[in-house]
């Protein structure tokens, strides 16, 4: 039901996340979170993307350590001076919930999606033109600079370079930095003369989008849906 | 016949020091240059000095039967020639490869569809019409090169100027890639260290060195020949 168009999985993950972030209600919000897991199993994303889900899980764990002293309420634990409060437990179980309700959908509707393929999807949305040539030529040369960093970090280590804490190592890091920087600079100076070369004027070219298939549809309007029902729950 | 394009008398510097020093010549229609010379010599500036990359300090710049000195006048000149770069990287910059192939074409006035079908066009004449839809920066070296000359041709250039074109690209592009260059039926000037890919494709030769270019010869002669071979043991 994840629908196949790049422009309507962009607009529906933007609308899914701001229905998850308006949630009121930890029964919903359960409910919400129960159907983004389902949507996330459904998309089958590689291990490395549930991976990163880690460090989102990361700052949930904080809240649900953190945020219950912080609450005022009914306690519910003491430790010492300080004391958990229930309050406290469900208003840090409403987040998590949305937070992760959150990092589901755009797993499941953006992360199996070759970011650079979004340009000509943002492009046809409207997007300021400009915008979308930064995105899409950071996302080009992101790739090239970070092997570049790669290759340098291994020659230095190749010449038994290690990383401790004196005036060695932070003058060796800084001219790694300074390296990547020069070289990067070169880069856009060749990437800008091969473009003059060619001709241009203004005119970044964006692929034409066909248009989305009535399939493509049915599953937009059914995770809009969907969400819609999640907001009228919680506002009941 | 006014020659394609001619160099006279060109200085180029960097700093104080000369980096082309007296350099005349001439490309005429259906000329397959090959500029040979060591690491160092000046043969990617002079290229680059052709299409106005680099300016001269003296000397006479004819594109096409006209002076060039000033920037618009380049601009007007380099829509009809085709500069394949050394880092392929440095001429992929769109997402995909049909976008990329469509990007010359697009800023010479073609409508989107029109650019698409071009490059479209292009890349099955280079055998590659498989590649269109793939993000370029996943293609391999070879790949990349064929998709780079791609979209030079789309944009039905007189004249290639090809820097170091084999470097990096494995057999079977390497082929079509040959293919493509014996084809290709406007002038060119190449830059290159693989003297088979020479003496297969240039029609004229000059030497480059220190700054100063010479007339040279293009000849095969046989030679008694050995070579090791590496074979996998069945």
């Amino acid at each position: 039901m994840i629908p196949a168009d790049l422009r309507l999985r962009l607009v529906a993950a933007v609308l899914l996340v701001l229905a998850a972030s308006q949630l009121a209600h930890l029964g919903p919000a359960m409910a919400a979170l129960a159907l983004a897991l389902l949507l996330a199993l459904a998309a089958r994303p590689d291990r490395a993307l549930w991976r990163r889900l880690r460090h989102v899980e990361g700052f949930v764990a904080l809240l649900l350590l953190t945020l219950p002293f912080a609450v005022p309420g009914a306690p519910l634990l003491t430790l010492g001076p300080l004391s958990a409060s229930l309050e406290g437990l469900s208003r840090a179980a409403l987040l998590a919930a949305k937070v992760t309700t959150a990092a589901l959908v755009l797993l499941a509707l953006l992360g199996t999606v070759e970011p650079i393929r979004l340009g000509a999807a943002l492009h046809a949305l409207r997007l300021p033109e400009p915008l979308v040539r930064l995105f899409v030529l950071t996302l080009r040369y992101l790739g090239l600079i970070g092997d570049e960093a790669r290759r340098l970090r291994e020659a230095m280590r190749a010449r038994a370079f290690r990383a401790r804490t004196d005036r060695h190592t932070w003058r060796s890091f800084g001219n790694l930095i300074g390296m990547l920087l020069v070289r990067a600079l070169d880069r856009a100076r060749r990437v800008e003369e091969a473009m003059r070369l060619r001709g241009f004027s203004g005119r970044f070219p964006h692929a034409a989008l066909a248009a989305p298939t009535a399939r493509d549809w049915t599953g937009f309007a059914l995770l809009t849906g969907l969400a819609a029902a999640a907001l009228l729950l919680d506002r009941l | 016949m006014i020659p394609l394009l001619s160099l006279t008398d060109v200085r180029v510097c960097r700093g104080e020091s000369p980096v082309l020093d007296a350099v005349s010549l001439t490309l005429r229609s259906r000329d397959r240059l090959a500029i040979v010379g060591p690491n160092g010599a000046g043969k990617t500036t002079l290229l680059r000095t052709l299409v106005g990359l680099e300016r001269p300090a003296s000397g006479r710049v004819r594109l096409f039967g006209q002076d060039c000195t000033t920037e618009a006048e380049f601009r007007a000149a380099r829509p009809r020639i085709g500069f394949l770069f050394q880092d392929s990287d440095d001429q992929l910059f769109c997402p995909t490869v049909l976008e990329d192939v469509a990007f010359g074409p697009l800023n010479t006035g073609c409508t989107l569809p029109e650019a698409e079908a071009r490059g479209r066009e292009t890349l099955a004449a280079l055998g590659i019409a498989h590649l269109a839809e793939r993000v370029t920066h996943r293609l391999s070296g070879g790949e990349k090169r064929l998709v780079c000359l791609a979209g030079l041709l789309a944009m039905r250039p007189e004249v290639l100027l090809l820097d170091e074109p084999t470097n990096g690209v494995d057999a079977a592009n390497g082929a079509r890639l040959r293919a493509a260059l014996a084809g290709f039926d406007g002038a060119m000037i190449l830059v290159s260290h693989d003297e088979g890919f020479v003496a297969e494709l240039a029609t004229r030769a000059l030497l480059i060195a220190d700054g100063r270019l010479t007339e040279a010869e293009i000849h095969t002669h046989p030679h008694l020949h050995a070579h090791p071979h590496l074979h996998p043991h069945p």
